[in-house]
């Protein structure tokens, strides 16, 4: 099995790198899928219904087809078929500048037969509610996970809590909207896409136009931000397609913004009804959980429950609702803030039910070790002894602390990457992953160079291409264990090749050399080496090409972490400011310490967000988001940042395993639970805005 | 957005003419960063779109018996002023609570006060509400938690400015040219309630421009403060807002000058919160007084009853920093 290098002897690996793309992107020169541009490029725009349930009844597009620029207008996309969600795509046209675009979907005339609509999860429901799907009922089949006997252990628990806990619809809102470029050249199609999966995107296509794969090519140098919602093509990339094919000329579609808050998905809400049991010592013995969730007409809405504790009797109803809005899609470890919020509060309720300080119990019952060292990391930064009895701060401005944890599976696997040596001394590493915003393009380079002995500088990565080797989408935290594991795999091998050479050369066994410092050298000969570039130039061809793929060893599974956060809440306007957030990250073997601390501060402002601002606000009455922008779509700016601590907590003998998750799930519940301690109020709904938390107050 | 053409002109001369008395058809330029919105928004499509940042006479902050600000003048010229930061410092706030640096940079004080609402309902082309000619409130009884707790309808908007309810508590004075020359009008009575004209905010005609702002010299011993409340830090309009101008003698209030923002249709002064304030001490009893006669008179609908306990307690926070000094 395949090991790293020991960490002192590693030059780039677990240093503080600054991204080798940094310097493209501050300049603007970063090409990202917004920024292309085409010979005779057409611009795409997609007509939303604008009801939330409707039947087309019949569409006009003569006097779109009739305005001068307009190349492509297909107009039959939901031809005598049923809208479900208001912005549900129901014609499209290609024209020469985005302006016409825009133009000709004022023209095109739909006549609707309105439906009947449901746009909340509670009212979707109700006996007698709407139906979203003729055929189906809103609320779906429920799924059960049970162990142990609940009821006995309800009557043996010596004290029992029970609440409701309900979170709100987030949608992704990355900074480049979801969209593509699509340019047909013969039967051969290569489309440049804002994607997390090059390769999931291009069987995705292919199977849907039912083209073979070589046919189809995707490209994504760099993107705009996706949080798993760019993981598989959407109907916008159907539409671009047949748009192209139609017009005869590449189109570029970019979803508005609005169109992207409404159809390329979100993370479910949920509503959970928790119950839960301990003995008077804090051990907890028994759960019960009714939990329901939405995203609106697809997207499963699962969480799970009781999320990172151990508690032998316990079961878990869950059902997924149906309501008239765009669907979901994966979203930042999908369920996991939402089981975070709900299970986080009940156990400080459980806390406070039994006397015993929240991080106390904590530790009685969580199970994962590394977890155990990082509460106690976690409770000393922030200055967990500092903390008053709940409600006990006096004055307008209350502080309070709370905690929260997070797990996650992560960990790597399948990818494949291609390195190629140069006569000159040049090295590029091909690898059909992509760059998320999380580091690839560094990780790449640096694993390449730490391997070869070279600077970082020395080596080409080329990623965001599915004509590279295989990898899989940047989804599940996975992207860095199962492209790191490659490279080194595979600068082993371009290693060995070049080893045979010199070895050769020197008249020594290949085992005897070493790659460090530009060099290769025979150990313990100091006047056996060789530059890079010398060894390089004894290679007989043009090119040294070796394939090599993931292998066992660098890498595992397995991510806990916890959140500490300290908030001021302000009683006059109902404002939450977090002060101060610790968060105490598992991170296994860290690539890139810098590119692994930018990955926590994004995954707590995610949750910050999540947490106090977003939320998709749909209107009962017309069935419409009525927030559809970034106005009124709040995300948290600079001026919400509070100081960050970040722990990585170092596990390098674990190799490495996933962090883009996990860091983003228990900022929410550590708020919640830092409120409720400074107000002695608790907000058990999210987003926790100041009208919530002034009407909190009121009724107190 | 539709075609239009567009016209650049570099003098108030003739350009009353070159507009239109028809609502809509033309209209005016300046810093542009609320009309570009409502132009993809399709809220408007005018034939003709007159810049008008070319006109020198109409920029410029200058100090003689008082304030005689440039329409054209940036938010970002004002907010950094310090003349006006010391001498009118409600206004020199409210302009600095403006939206970014970059929008600051761009907005002019013109446009800040002619800006259109920010409801949810009316910025959305799909709803065809009141305040676009339509038939139906959809706030009323919709979504509404940032919607108006004064005024009783017919329409809900709030009136999004932040310098207007600064400039009229300030008692400021708008100077506005159109087809038969200048007029001078006071700040207060130029807004309009929605009974009065559903389709815009203000008593502007389609032919007119702003061209000046004049604030009064403020009496000997006046304070003021402009105190704003937003749901995030960040880019954000008022939920709730007070401009208190004070003018205190030997700890006796003289003269009290209360506008609200973010609450009202239009910037909502409180006459009844005033009257609690002159001739007396800011005691706390007096401060508690003037706040809850503030919104004694509020009206919230479903989702926006907080915004009455967040606008008593800014009321009260204002004059008690006003208070202090």
């Amino acid at each position: 099995m395949a090991g790293w290098k020991k960490l002192d002897e590693m030059q780039l690996v677990n240093k503080r790198l600054p991204r080798v793309d940094a310097r493209l992107k501050v300049t603007g020169d970063a090409s990202y899928t917004s920024d292309i541009k085409l010979e005779g490029m057409l611009y795409g725009a997609v007509l939303g219904s604008p009801h939330a349930a409707a039947r087309v009844v019949a569409v006009d597009d003569s006097r779109a087809r009739q305005l001068p620029g307009v190349k492509a207008v297909l107009a039959d996309l939901k031809a005598n078929g049923t809208v479900r969600y208001a912005g549900e795509f129901v014609a499209t046209v290609a024209a020469d500048s985005p302006q016409i675009a825009q133009d000709a979907l004022a023209l095109i005339e739909v006549e609707y037969e309105e439906g009947e609509f449901v746009v909340d999860l509670e009212e979707g429901m109700r006996d007698g509610a709407p139906k979203v799907f003729e055929e189906r009922e809103n609320v779906q089949e429920g799924r059960v996970n049970e162990e142990g006997d609940v009821e006995q252990g309800f009557t043996e628990a010596e004290v029992v809590v029970e609440d409701e806990f309900r979170t709100q619809v987030q949608t992704h809102s990355p900074l480049e909207t979801h969209g593509c470029v699509v340019q047909w050249e013969g039967d051969e199609l290569t489309i440049w896409t804002s994607t997390q999966a090059v390769h999931g995107e291009r069987k995705g296509i292919a199977d849907f136009l039912e083209m073979p794969l070589n046919k189809v090519r995707v490209i994504c140098h760099h993107m705009g931000g996706g949080f798993g919602s760019k993981l598989w093509p959407g109907p916008y990339m159907g539409v671009a397609i047949n748009l192209a094919k139609e017009a005869g000329a590449p189109v570029k579609l970019m979803l508005s913004r609005k169109d992207e808050h409404l159809g390329v998905g979100n993370r479910p809400s949920s509503l959970q009804k928790l119950k839960l049991g301990a003995g008077k010592d804090g051990k907890l013995v028994a759960f019960a959980a009714e939990t329901y969730g939405t995203a609106g007409i697809s997207g499963g809405a699962g969480m799970p429950l009781p999320y990172i504790y151990s508690v032998p009797n316990r079961r878990h109803e869950h059902k997924d609702v149906l309501i008239n809005a765009g669907g979901g899609r994966p979203f930042r470890a999908p369920g996991h803030p939402q089981a975070c919020f709900a299970t986080e509060q009940i156990m400080d309720e459980m806390a406070e039910a039994l006397g015993m300080d929240p991080l106390e119990l904590r530790l009685l019952n969580d199970p994962n070790e590394t977890r155990q060292q990082e509460w106690k990391i976690g409770a000393e930064r922030i200055g967990w002894e500092r903390r008053k009895p709940n409600g006990s701060d006096a004055g307008r401005m209350k502080r309070g602390m709370g905690l929260a944890a997070s797990t996650w599976g992560g960990g790597g696997g399948g990818t494949q990457a291609q390195m190629n040596l140069f006569p000159d001394g040049s090295v590029e590493v091909k690898c059909g992953s992509q760059d998320l915003g999380t580091g690839t393009w560094t990780h790449v380079a640096a694993v390449a160079a730490e391997e070869l002995g070279l600077p970082i500088e020395a080596i080409k990565p080329l990623i965001g291409d599915s004509d590279y080797p295989y990898s899989g989408g940047s989804g599940g935290s996975t992207t860095a264990a199962s492209v790191a594991p490659a490279i080194v795999n595979t600068a082993r091998l371009g290693k060995e090749k070049l080893a045979e050479l010199v070895a050769g050369h020197f008249g020594v066994d290949a085992e005897r050399l070493v790659f460090a410092g530009g060099h290769v050298s025979v150990a313990g000969d100091s006047d056996k080496s060789l530059t890079w570039a010398e060894a390089c130039s004894m290679m007989p061809t043009d090119m040294l090409s070796v394939q090599g793929e993931w292998v066992e060893g660098l890498s595992s599974r397995g991510v806990a972490g916890c959140q500490f956060a300290e908030v001021e809440v302000d009683t006059d306007t109902g404002r939450i400011q977090v002060v101060k957030l610790v968060a105490v990250a598992d991170c296994g073997l860290v690539l890139n310490r810098l590119a692994a601390e930018s990955q926590v501060n994004g995954g707590v402002m995610q949750g910050i967000s999540y947490a106090l601002y977003e939320e998709r606000l749909m209107d009962p009455r017309t069935g419409t988001m009525v927030n559809a922008d970034l106005e009124n779509y709040k995300i948290a700016g600079a001026l919400e940042t509070p100081e960050i601590e970040i722990v990585l907590f170092d596990q390098p003998e674990r190799g490495v395993i996933g962090l883009g998750e996990p860091p983003t799930i228990p900022t929410s519940a550590a708020i919640a639970n830092a409120v409720a301690n400074a107000l002695g109020v608790r907000m058990k709904e999210l987003p926790m805005t100041p009208d919530r938390v002034l009407d909190a107050l009121e009724e107190v | 957005m539709l075609d239009f053409e567009y016209v650049d002109v570099k003098s108030l001369k003739g350009l009353p003419e070159l507009l239109d008395q028809e609502e809509g058809r033309k209209i005016v330029l300046a810093g542009g960063t609320d009309l570009l919105d409502r132009l993809k928004e399709r809220l408007e499509q005018p034939a003709q779109v007159v810049n008008i940042k070319g006109i020198e006479k109409m920029r410029g902050i200058e100090f003689g018996d008082g304030l005689d600000i440039g329409a054209l003048t940036t938010i970002a010229e004002l907010a950094e002023d310090e003349r006006v930061q010391r001498d009118y410092s409600a206004l020199a706030q409210a302009a600095a609570s403006i939206a970014t640096p970059q929008l600051r940079n761009m907005g002019t004080l013109g446009g800040n006060l002619c800006q259109r609402p920010r409801c949810w309902y009316f910025r959305d082309q799909e709803y065809h509400c009141r305040k676009k000619g339509g038939a139906r409130c959809f706030a009323r009884r919709g979504l509404n938690k940032n919607h108006a707790i004064f005024g009783d309808g017919p329409c809900y908007i709030v009136h999004p400015s932040d310098s207007a309810p600064a400039l009229q508590a300030l008692g400021a004075q708008l100077e506005i040219v159109g087809p038969k020359g200048k007029r001078e009008t006071p700040i207060e009575g130029f807004f309009q309630m929605p009974d009065e004209n559903i389709l815009g905010e203000n008593s502007l005609g389609a032919d007119e421009v702003i061209v000046r702002v004049r604030v009064p010299k403020p009496a000997m011993g006046t304070r003021s403060t402009y105190l704003k409340f937003r749901a995030k830090q960040s880019l954000d309009f008022a939920v709730s807002s007070v401009a208190a101008v004070l003018q205190v003698d030997g700890g006796q209030v003289q003269a009290a000058r209360l506008v609200l923002g973010g609450v009202a249709p239009i910037p909502w002064r409180c006459q009844a919160a005033e009257a609690e304030l002159e001739g007396k001490g800011l005691t706390d009893a007096v401060i508690g007084r003037a706040a809850d006669a503030a919104v004694a008179d509020a009206q919230p609908m479903s989702d926006n009853k907080y915004k009455v306990r967040l606008t008593r307690n800014l009321v009260r926070q204002a004059l008690e920093s006003l208070r202090e000094g």
